[in-house]
């Protein structure tokens, strides 16, 4: 299986990880979940459809990173995935 | 950090993507800070951008960071003359199509580069030196100090040359972070040499810089004194006059504007004159 990773679990980052699959699944662990939660699947639902992806799963363990952190991030990890061909 | 950058009253922030960042994570850094600066709503003051060297693979990919068109200016590790005008070069290309301005930071950090100073300091776009204490103490196989004595030299020579071709002369950073007497101390020597200015690798960091690269009362009250003694003597066509028994000429009056320029760069105000 396809996997990319980026990121870390330090203060205002996130860690990303992104695993090859026939459908969309995100995965999101927050410190701030209850307020944030919707806020993050959307920079991450976002993202994927400026990257063209409609199935993937994406867990991303967000230490209060701010919008265009979680979206480099995410970035970061599907280069990774599409490196690991 | 990159959070907060705006907050902290730095005069510009490095956004470094050389030493700081390991080798396998250079391409999520740069991800990382084109989405900051595209996406932040506050940016710093003036963003400066420290490169890899311009021999790694990394270097030209760094540059492209330009096209966000939020960067004020490019820091250029290990600098030679040769590879601070081929960077003028490429950014005088960049600068037209791009239809602004880039300053170039040159880090000193060879001994090798002080062979070739005032040529690097020359170069059209420099803004400023760095002085890159670490590299300089590897390179020469000595050992860094608190007290410092080894970059006495550096540091005044790189003063001069900055000083007289008019650009910034800024300190390396000082790297104990916990260590607050020894940061303004070591902020003092520059300072006492002609550095300008001092890099900072903690936000903890900046007050005590500022205290010691900002004008104290004493020096701006002096300032104000010779400037309204100089228009004083101006207006009675005096070129030459005296200020407390002492005899103020050209020099003092630039220094006195130098002063003043500096408590206005620093937001500093001029005290109530005890008098």
């Amino acid at each position: 299986m396809k996997t990319g990773v980026a990121g870390t679990k330090e203060s205002n980052d996130a860690l990303i990880s992104v695993f090859e699959s026939d459908m969309l699944e995100i995965e999101i662990q927050s410190i701030v979940d209850l307020m944030y939660h919707d806020q993050i699947e959307k920079v991450i639902r976002e993202t994927l459809k400026e990257e063209h992806i409609q199935n993937i799963r994406v867990v991303c363990v967000d230490k209060g990173a701010l919008d265009y952190t979680i979206r480099a991030r995410l970035i970061t990890a599907l280069k990774r995935m599409k490196s690991d061909d | 950090m990159m959070q907060t950058a705006d907050v902290f009253g730095a005069d510009s922030v490095i956004f470094d993507l050389e030493d700081s960042v390991h080798i396998n994570e250079k391409a999520s850094a740069r991800n990382l800070i084109k989405d900051y600066l595209l996406g932040h709503p506050v940016l710093p003051s003036k963003v400066i951008l420290r490169v890899n060297a311009p021999d790694t693979a990394d270097y030209s990919f760094d540059l492209q960071l330009l096209d966000t068109l939020k960067i004020d200016g490019i820091m250029l590790p290990k600098a030679s003359e040769k590879s601070t005008k081929a960077l003028a070069e490429m950014l005088k290309r960049k600068e037209e199509s791009l239809g602004r301005q880039f300053d170039i930071i040159p880090i000193i950090e060879l001994a090798s580069s002080f062979l070739e100073l005032k040529n690097i300091a020359s170069v059209k776009g420099v803004t400023g030196l760095l002085l890159g204490g670490e590299d300089f103490c590897s390179d020469m196989e000595i050992k860094r100090t608190r007290e410092g004595k080894e970059l006495w030299f550096p540091r005044a020579e790189l003063a001069i040359v900055s000083r007289a071709l008019g650009i910034d002369a800024i300190d390396t950073p000082f790297a104990d972070v916990n260590d607050d007497e020894g940061l303004t101390q070591d902020a003092l020597m520059a300072s006492s040499l002609g550095m300008t200015a001092k890099a900072a690798i903690h936000p903890r960091q900046i007050p005590l810089i500022h205290a010691v690269f900002s004008p104290s009362n004493d020096q701006i009250l002096w300032a104000k004194n010779v400037l309204d003694a100089e228009k004083k003597a101006s207006k009675n066509g005096l070129g030459v006059f005296s200020l407390d028994g002492k005899m103020i000429d050209q020099p003092i009056i630039k220094r006195a504007r130098t002063i003043m320029q500096k408590a206005q760069r620093y937001e500093v105000g001029v005290p109530e004159n005890e008098e």
